[in-house]
C-alpha cells in the first residue's frame, strides 16, 4: 500500500528568519540583526540539505518555499546556491514550484530578477494593507505605491505571484474593506492569501491587547461578515477560496502549502522550521531550534539543527489530517482518515453538522460548506473533542 | 473543686466585627492564661475558616484565673458562642451553661440586629449582662449614645457600660472586675448525685469525641462511670479537663465548673446537646429538660465536579458529619451533575463553612446547586410530603397546597436607606411587622419567606445599605403560598440542577433573569440554542443564544500542525469539565455562576 504521505506529495521549506524590522502581529520566528553571515548561513543551509536527502533518498521534490522572517532579504547568490544544492540532493517534479516570500519594498524588488536567475517561479508578498494608516498600524515599512511597484516588477519576472492582506483591522467597516479588497483584485493577481488579524500572544499586539489597548476590533458579527463579503467578492472575481485564508484562480493554487493541508511530507529546514516525515512507516514530526545562532550552532558543530524529533502516532496522525484537510475547500478523505484512525469517523456528528448545512458529505469525501468554514474550529471540536 | 463562691461563668454577645473574639483574646491575655509567646489572634477560633471569617462556628470555653481586687483569686469560664443567625439556635443552649453575659457594643456603631438576637437569649436565659462599649478609643464612638440606644432599645441598665478598646487593652482590668463584681456566682450543690449539662461536643482525631459538660450538682471525676441520661450511653471517663484554652488535666469538676471529658465516645452523634450527664451508679433524679435538636432549614446538592472525586467526597461528608450534627446528607444522583449529596444546613454561612471545608480540607471542587428549603406539600389525598429538592417535586394535578417556612427578620439600618431596605423586603414579598426607631436608626419587623432570603437577600441588603444595615431571623412557622416550580430548559431539554421553588408572580422575573444569565454563561454552539424558563409546560421566559458565526483559525501551514493538534488536547480535557444536555454543552462554571447565591 503507498504510505499515506504520497497523498500529499513531498515538499522542502526553508526558513530564513531574519527581519528588517519585527511587526507587532507577527508571531513567526523573525528576528532583526544588524548584520548575517551570508556565507555562514549557506554553509549551514547546504549542510541541513544534504542531511534531510540522506533520509529521504529518491522522492520527488514538489515544492521548495522559502519563508521567514523575509527571504527576499538574501542574497540571490544565496538561493541559487542552495537551489542548485536541492536539484542534487532529490529528483524534482517537472512543474516544481519555487516560492519566495518577499517584502513589496524597493530594494527587494531589485533583487527579483537575481532570484529567477537563481530558479525561483513564484513570488508571495506581504503587502498586507492597501491605505498608509493601516500600513503604518501594521509596522509595514513600504508604502502603497511603492507595494504596487514591486508588484509591477515580480510580476514582470515570475509567472506566478501573489500577495497578502491582513484584514479585520482596527475600525475597519465592511465598506472600507470591500474597496480595499476591490482595488486588490483590480492588480490582476491569480494568488491572495486574505488573512483576518489575530491578536497572537507573544506579539506587540498581544501585549497591547492584554493592557486593554487595540481598541476597535471587529466582533463576532463584524469579523463573520468581513470573512463572508471576502468569499463573495472573490469568488466573483473568479479567485475562490481553495482553503480558509487563501484565494486562487483554477491551477492557481500554492501547490506548497496544499502539500501540508494534504498530509504529505516536508521537510523543515532552518531556525525554527518544522517538518513531517514518514520513514521506516513511522511519521515524525521535527522541530529546530528556534534562536537563529542556536540553530547555526547546532547544524556546524553536531552537523543537525534539530532540537526535537516526536513519533506522532497514526491516531494524532488522523487528527492533523482532518484539521489541516478540512480548510480545503476540497475537503477530507474519510478513506485516509479511517485508515489512520483504525475506525471510521463518529458518523452522527457528522450528521448533526450536515443538518446544520456545515458540513458536506459525498462519496468518503468530507468538506466545510461556504457556512461551515468559519466556523471550522467548532466543527473540528465536534468531530475530535 | 472551687468554692462557688469564686466561680463566674459568662459568655459574650456581640454583633459580627463588634470585637468578640478580639476581647476574648484580651482577657485570656492579661490573665497570662496563655504564654505571651502561644499568643494569636482570635486564639479560641480553632478552624482557619472561623479564623478568616471572623466568626466563632462552635462554642469554645476557656477557663482563667484572675486575681481580683478583694485578693481571692477566681476561676473565670468563658463559653465563646457563635455570633452568627445560623447559629442562633446553638447560642441560645450554650446560655443556659452559664449565668452572665457581657454584651458588647461597638461605640460607634450602636447595637445591630445581631446583638439585639443574641443579647434577647441571654435574657431569656435569665442572664445578668453587664454592658461592654469597646472602641472607644475611635474618634466615631459616642459612648453617650450609645449608652442610651441600649437603654432604650433593649432595656438594660447602660449607665454604668464599661468602656473599653479591647484592641488597644484600654479598660480590660475594668471588665475583669465587672465579671467578678457584677455577675452572680453559679449555684449548685456538691453532694448531691451528679448532674451535668452536655454544653457541645466534638471530634478530634486523637481523643475521639471531647465533650464539653457544665457541672451543675455533684462531681465528676477521671475514671467515672457516666451516664448520659437521654440516650442511655455508658461510659467510663478516660480523661476530665479543662481549656486554658489548651486542654489541661483536673482531677476533679464540682458544681459551677466548666471543663470537657473524653469517654472512648466514637461519633458526635452519640452525643445529644443539653443532654443530662450523671453517674451511672447514682443518677440524679431531676434530669434538665433537655433541648430540641437543631434541624436544618436550607438545602442544596453538592457534586463533585470531577465525578472521580466521589468516592472522596463521601468519605469528606461522613467526616464532617461525624462532628457537626446539625449537618445532614444523602446521595443524590441528578442527570445533569452526576452523583453527589443532597445537603441541610442551619443556613447559608452553615452551607458555605461546609463547602469550603470539604474544598479546602479535602482538596474536591464542589458544584452547588440552588439552595431550597423545606416546603411542605400538602396532597390531595390529605398527606403531607417535606421537599427539600425541587427535582423532587410531585405532579401539581395531585397537589392541594404547597406551604413555605416563614421566618420574623429584623433589620436594623440608618434611616437615610430606609426606604430601599422597605421596598426590598417587599419585593422579597415581606409582610411588615414593626418599625421603630432607636435613635438616627430604624428598626424594622419584617414576616419574609425564608427562601427569598436563602437566594441572595442578605447581598441585596448589604447593597443597597451600603453594608449600613444589619439583619436577623429566626424561624416562625409555615404558611400557605402560592409557589410553583420553574424549570430551565436548554435547547428544550430541562436542566433538572437549574429548576427552583418560587412564587407565582417572581416567576417571571426570576426566570428571565436566569435565562439572561446562562445566555452569557454558555458559550456559542453551532447551532442557536433557545434557552427558557417553564412553569409546567408554560414558558415564562426565554432567551436565545445565538449560533457561533466565527472561529476559525487564519493562518495554518506547516509549522502550525503540531500546534493546532496541542489546541485539539487541551480543548479534549476542557471537555470534561463541560456537562453535556442533549446537544449542548455546559461548562460547570456557567452552573456555579447561575446559581451562586449572591447573584
Amino acid at each position: 500500500m503507498t504510505p499515506d504521505w504520497q497523498e500529499g506529495g513531498f515538499g522542502l521549506y526553508i526558513h530564513w528568519p531574519f527581519c528588517e524590522a519585527k511587526c507587532p502581529y507577527c508571531d513567526f520566528n523573525s528576528h532583526v540583526a544588524a548584520s548575517i553571515d551570508q556565507s555562514a548561513w549557506r554553509t549551514a543551509y547546504l549542510s541541513e540539505i544534504a542531511r534531510a536527502a540522506a533520509e529521504t533518498p529518491g522522492r520527488t521534490l514538489r515544492s521548495v518555499f522559502f519563508g521567514g522572517g523575509t527571504p527576499s532579504l538574501m542574497q540571490p547568490e544565496t538561493v541559487a546556491e542552495i537551489l542548485q544544492a536541492v536539484r542534487k540532493a532529490w529528483p524534482v517534479a517537472n512543474d516544481i514550484e519555487i516560492t519566495l516570500e518577499a517584502n513589496p519594498s524597493s530594494v527587494e524588488a531589485g533583487r527579483f530578477a537575481g532570484f529567477r536567475d537563481a530558479g525561483v517561479s513564484r513570488i508571495s508578498m506581504g503587502v498586507q494593507a492597501l491605505n498608509a494608516d493601516d500600513l503604518r498600524r501594521l509596522g509595514r515599512l513600504h508604502s502603497v505605491e511603492e507595494a504596487r511597484k514591486a508588484f509591477e516588477i515580480a510580476r514582470s519576472c515570475f509567472e506566478r505571484v501573489s500577495f497578502d492582506l491582513i484584514y479585520a483591522r482596527q475600525d475597519q467597516t465592511l465598506a472600507d474593506w470591500r474597496s480595499e479588497l476591490m482595488e486588490a483584485l483590480s492588480w490582476g493577481s491569480d494568488h491572495l492569501s486574505l488573512y483576518q488579524l489575530t491578536i497572537e500572544p507573544g506579539t506587540a499586539f498581544g501585549a497591547r491587547h492584554k493592557a486593554g489597548g487595540l481598541k476597535g476590533l471587529p466582533d463576532e458579527d463584524l469579523s463573520a461578515d468581513l470573512y463572508e463579503v471576502t468569499q463573495e467578492i472573490c469568488y466573483h472575481a473568479g479567485l475562490p477560496a481553495y482553503e480558509i485564508s487563501n484565494h486562487a484562480a483554477d491551477m492557481a493554487q500554492s501547490r506548497h502549502n496544499l502539500i501540508y493541508w494534504r498530509g504529505g511530507d516536508y521537510v523543515g529546514i532552518g531556525p525554527g522550521a518544522h517538518g513531517r516525515l514518514t520513514l521506516e512507516g513511522q511519521r515524525l514530526a521535527t522541530e529546530t531550534y528556534l534562536a537563529p545562532q542556536k540553530w547555526i550552532e547546532a547544524v556546524s558543530t553536531r552537523g543537525i539543527g534539530e532540537s526535537d524529533r516526536v513519533i506522532i502516532t497514526p491516531t494524532e496522525q488522523a487528527e492533523e489530517y482532518l484539521m489541516m484537510s478540512l480548510r480545503l475547500a476540497e475537503g477530507s478523505d474519510l478513506r485516509r482518515f479511517t485508515r489512520l484512525m483504525g475506525q471510521p469517523i463518529d458518523r452522527t456528528r457528522v450528521n448533526e453538522l450536515e443538518d446544520l448545512a456545515l458540513v458536506e458529505l459525498k462519496d468518503d469525501r468530507l468538506a466545510a460548506t461556504q457556512a461551515g468554514r468559519p466556523v471550522l474550529n467548532g466543527i473540528l471540536r465536534s468531530l475530535l473533542a | 473543686m472551687t468554692d462557688l463562691n469564686r466561680i463566674r461563668n459568662f459568655s459574650i454577645v456581640a454583633h459580627i466585627d463588634h470585637g468578640k473574639s478580639t476581647l476574648a483574646d484580651r482577657l485570656i491575655q492579661l490573665t497570662g492564661t496563655v504564654a505571651e509567646r502561644d499568643m494569636q489572634d482570635q486564639i479560641l477560633d480553632a478552624m482557619d475558616i472561623e479564623r478568616e471569617r471572623g466568626i466563632t462556628i462552635k462554642a469554645n470555653t476557656v477557663r482563667i484565673e484572675y486575681p481580683a481586687q478583694d485578693g481571692e483569686t477566681y476561676i473565670l469560664n468563658l463559653i465563646d458562642t457563635p455570633g452568627h443567625v445560623d447559629f442562633a439556635y446553638e447560642v441560645s443552649r450554650s446560655m443556659q451553661a452559664v449565668e452572665g453575659s457581657l454584651l458588647v457594643v461597638d461605640a460607634s456603631q450602636g447595637v445591630e440586629a445581631q446583638t439585639l438576637a443574641n443579647v434577647y437569649q441571654a435574657i431569656d436565659a435569665d442572664h445578668e449582662i453587664v454592658p461592654v462599649l469597646n472602641k472607644v478609643d475611635l474618634p466615631a464612638a459616642e459612648p453617650e449614645r450609645v449608652k442610651e440606644q441600649i437603654e432604650d432599645v433593649i432595656g438594660i441598665e447602660a449607665h454604668n457600660a464599661v468602656q473599653i478598646s479591647a484592641k488597644t487593652g484600654l479598660g480590660i482590668p475594668d471588665v475583669l472586675e465587672a465579671i467578678v463584681t457584677r455577675l452572680p456566682a453559679p449555684k449548685g450543690d456538691p453532694n448531691a448525685p451528679l448532674k451535668a449539662m452536655l454544653v457541645d461536643s466534638y471530634y478530634d482525631s486523637y481523643l475521639g469525641v471531647v465533650v464539653l459538660i457544665r457541672v451543675i450538682d455533684g462531681k465528676i471525676k477521671k475514671g467515672d462511670q457516666i451516664r448520659m441520661m437521654k440516650t442511655g450511653g455508658r461510659y467510663g471517663i478516660d480523661k476530665l479537663g479543662v481549656f486554658r484554652p489548651k486542654m489541661q488535666d483536673i482531677a476533679e469538676l464540682g458544681p459551677g465548673e466548666i471543663g470537657f471529658l473524653t469517654a472512648s465516645i466514637k461519633q458526635v452523634r452519640d452525643t445529644r446537646v443539653g443532654d443530662t450527664i450523671t453517674h451511672d451508679k447514682h443518677p440524679t433524679p431531676n434530669p434538665l429538660p433537655g433541648f430540641k435538636p437543631s434541624q436544618p432549614v436550607v438545602f442544596c446538592g453538592l457534586f463533585p465536579v470531577d465525578a472521580n472525586d466521589f468516592e472522596d467526597m463521601r468519605d469528606a461528608i461522613e467526616k464532617l458529619a461525624l462532628n457537626d450534627a446539625s449537618f445532614s446528607s444523602e446521595m443524590e444522583t441528578s442527570a445533569a451533575l452526576g452523583f453527589g449529596f443532597r445537603c441541610g444546613f442551619l443556613g447559608l454561612l452553615h452551607l458555605e463553612v461546609i463547602r469550603d471545608r470539604l474544598e479546602r480540607e479535602y482538596d474536591i471542587d464542589l458544584i452547588t446547586t440552588a439552595p431550597s428549603v423545606i416546603y411542605h406539600v400538602h396532597m390531595r389525598d390529605g398527606t403531607m410530603m417535606e421537599l427539600h429538592n425541587p427535582a423532587d417535586m410531585p405532579d401539581m394535578t395531585h397537589v392541594d397546597r404547597i406551604e413555605e417556612p416563614r421566618i420574623k427578620a429584623t433589620i436594623l439600618v440608618p434611616d437615610e436607606y430606609l426606604g430601599d431596605v422597605l421596598k426590598l423586603c417587599q419585593d422579597r414579598r415581606g409582610i411588615q411587622m414593626d418599625l421603630t426607631y432607636a435613635g438616627s436608626r430604624a428598626m424594622v419587623v419584617y414576616d419574609l419567606p425564608l427562601n427569598e432570603v436563602v437566594f441572595d437577600f442578605y447581598d441585596r441588603l448589604k447593597s443597597v445599605t451600603k453594608g449600613y444595615a444589619s439583619f436577623d431571623y429566626q424561624m416562625i412557622g409555615y404558611r400557605e403560598d402560592a409557589l410553583v416550580k420553574m424549570q430551565i430548559l436548554v435547547n428544550d431539554e430541562p436542566v433538572d440542577a437549574l429548576s427552583m421553588m418560587v412564587h407565582r408572580d417572581r416567576a417571571e422575573g426570576r426566570g428571565r433573569a436566569m435565562c439572561e444569565k446562562l445566555k452569557e454563561l454558555i458559550p456559542r454552539h453551532m447551532f442557536k440554542i433557545p434557552i427558557q424558563a417553564a412553569i409546567g409546560g408554560r414558558v415564562i421566559a426565554r432567551e436565545t443564544l445565538s449560533a457561533m458565526r466565527k472561529d476559525v483559525t487564519a493562518k495554518c501551514y506547516g509549522g502550525d500542525a503540531t500546534r493546532k493538534r496541542k489546541l485539539l488536547d487541551k480543548q479534549k480535557a476542557g471537555k470534561k469539565k463541560m456537562r453535556q444536555f442533549g446537544k449542548v454543552e455546559i461548562p460547570q462554571s456557567a452552573f456555579i455562576s447561575a446559581l451562586k447565591m449572591d447573584s
